[in-house]
């Protein structure tokens, strides 16, 4: 398509048309001060300055590459396999978006199709969405599709105070002014009552109004919940099960679908996708078959052509505006192709024992390294149920005094400060250890941590 | 195009046959040849209670997703489940197989304000114009 700006005539006979003379005059409502204020620019520099200048901007940052880091808490750094990225340079897939007659796109449906194929695979259900934007939007699709599979009539939903704090506030954000009753995640009565919210406490939230049972496995302090049996209680009241969950994981542990899950979300970055300073991500998506017609976003589908050759088509997007309008229950009408693609592309680079071999490593780095610090004067592994990748340390000193001692004198990035999200885990870490780190790297963390003991508290 | 003599029509392209003091809606078949091939059919619950206009159904078709509104207020007793395997019957029989679901009906009242078939007739030429 052709870029045409309009010409001075044209511009004229607009002008003209609206009883205006002069472009300036459309602005007379700004006050003249502020109408071409003068900014306090530097002078303008050449390209080659400029770049010199964002270089040393961004020398300023902790990066991965050169600090050893046990941050997760949701954003998680993986080796991502060269060939990643191979792939999705590719300009044929190098847009984010689906075409608008996707059908025409044949290469982009299949491998959106491969992506869902994958993730019903790993997390054990029959049908995934071709993605949303990041885990918190898919929980929070999740929630609003639990609602719309109780056709609106049941508001309460349970909550687990251990799902990622952003997502719940993104589940809280997308359903607000609705009016619904959030319940389970309130720590202020229960503080203090041990790291794993029991799901015993939150299955005795279950009532004849409740649409749904978030819960996060492993949870955001890593841990594992017991998910057997949970489905049942949740169906007897009638409301679904919400499981929020790391893929990697998944390559270890049972998947949820197999725990009787009705939705399965989370957040795919950790497949295929580097930190990316946060984003873009990708949220993940699956469900029952039975629910499908709820399900927010789009679905890729297998078929055969008129002249029965295989073929991709967009078989379901019920849900988006374009067809339900202002009917729609959701207002996601695109999805994280690009990032979808690099998850495929890793896991399908895996393998399924890649995938296993890959998560035994994250457990069991993690492991060592949670021993390592258990046996450190004033530290505390206060992980009470078995644990993934990530565990939870009590400090002799505040989070932030030793991550700034680590970071200041052994150029380690540490672990998250729980104490931002749950008051009763103040001087509490939460580590990550994925396969990136080394053996060595963990003992130098352990010494660091040590001495931090000395020096900080 | 058809219309079923026996039945009486909203503007919005239902029909309702009363039966005793129950009521049967469907959609006529008018509006099942605008939405051609109908792929889902999103029926209520019984027991659900509507007012007259209130959305109680959705009709699915390779062309768009149609909400059905109750022609007058009533209680859901009973839902056409078969559409759920079969939603192609609304194209094939909308007045007949491919009922929606049956009603008691609130207000008797109400029905007075809805189209004979002769006059729902006139009305879709209308529309066609």
């Amino acid at each position: 398509m052709s870029y045409v700006p309009h010409t001075d005539a044209d511009r004229a006979a607009m002008l003209a048309a609206i009883g205006v003379e002069r472009v300036e005059d459309l602005f007379h409502d700004v006050p003249a001060a502020y109408r071409f204020p003068e900014l306090s620019l530097p002078e303008p520099m050449s390209e080659m300055e400029i770049m010199a200048e964002l270089q040393a901007m961004s020398e300023e940052n902790l990066d991965t590459g050169h600090f050893t880091s046990f941050l997760g808490a949701g954003a998680y750094q993986h080796y991502v396999p060269r060939v990643v990225d191979h792939v999705i340079s590719r300009s044929e897939f190098y847009t984010a978006y689906t075409p608008y007659q996707p059908e025409i796109s044949q290469g982009t449906l299949q491998s959106i199709f491969e992506y869902q194929s994958m993730i019903c695979a790993l997390t054990g259900m029959e049908v995934a969405n071709a993605s949303h934007y990041d885990g918190a939007t898919s929980t929070a699709e999740a929630v609003i599709m639990a609602l719309n599979v109780g056709r609106g009539k049941r508001k309460r939903v349970i909550l687990s105070p251990w799902v990622h704090p952003e997502y719940r506030a993104v589940v809280r954000t997308y359903t607000w002014g609705t009016d619904l009753e959030f319940v389970g995640d309130d720590l202020s009565a229960s503080a203090g009552q041990g790291l794993t919210a029991t799901l015993d406490g939150l299955t005795a939230l279950l009532d004849g109004n409740t649409a749904c049972l978030v819960v996060q496995s492993p949870n955001f302090l890593g841990q594992i919940e017991d998910l057997a049996g949970l489905a049942d209680r949740v169906h007897a009241a009638g409301a679904l099960l919400v499981v929020v969950t790391d893929p990697i994981s998944l390559g270890l542990l049972r998947p949820p679908g197999e725990y009787g899950a009705d939705i399965v979300a989370g957040e795919g970055q950790a497949l295929g996708n580097g930190l990316n300073f946060g984003g873009p991500y990708l949220g993940f998506f699956a469900c029952r078959e039975k629910d499908v017609r709820k399900m927010a976003g789009r679905l890729v589908g297998q078929t055969v052509d008129a002249e029965g050759k295989r073929g991709f088509v967009l078989t379901l997007s019920t849900r988006e505006q374009h067809i339900r309008r202002e009917k729609a229950t959701s207002n996601i009408c695109s999805n994280q192709a690009l990032c979808a693609l690099a998850t495929a592309v890793h896991l399908a680079a895996l393998g399924k024992t890649g995938l296993r071999k890959l998560a035994e490593l994250c457990y069991h780095k993690a492991h060592y390294a949670a021993n390592r610090i258990a046996g450190l004067d004033g530290y505390q592994v206060t992980s009470e149920r078995p644990f993934f990748k990530e565990f939870v340390v009590r400090c002799p000193a505040p989070v932030k005094a030793i991550n700034d001692y680590l970071v200041d004198e052994w150029g380690i990035i540490g672990g998250y400060d729980l104490g931002r999200d749950y008051r009763h885990l103040e001087n509490h870490m939460l580590i990550c250890v994925t396969e990136v780190i080394s053996r060595e790297e963990i003992d130098i963390l352990a010494d660091a941590l040590a001495e931090a003991s000395r020096e900080v508290a | 195009m058809k219309v079923d003599p026996r039945c009486r029509y909203h503007e919005e392209h239902e029909w309702i046959r009363v039966e005793g003091d129950e009521g049967v809606i469907g959609i006529s078949d008018y509006a099942q040849d605008q939405l051609s091939d109908v792929v889902y059919v999103e029926l209520p619950e019984v027991g659900d209670s509507y007012e007259r206009g209130d959305v109680f159904a959705v009709v699915e078709s390779v062309k768009a997703a149609s909400d059905i509104y109750m022609p007058v207020a009533g209680q859901i007793v009973e839902i056409n489940d078969a559409l759920e395997d079969s939603p192609e019957v609304v194209n094939q029989d909308p007045f007949g197989e491919a009922w929606l679901v049956r009603i008691t009906i609130a207000n008797p009242a109400e029905l007075d304000d809805l189209m004979d078939a002769q006059a729902y007739k006139a009305y879709v030429e209308g529309l066609e114009g």
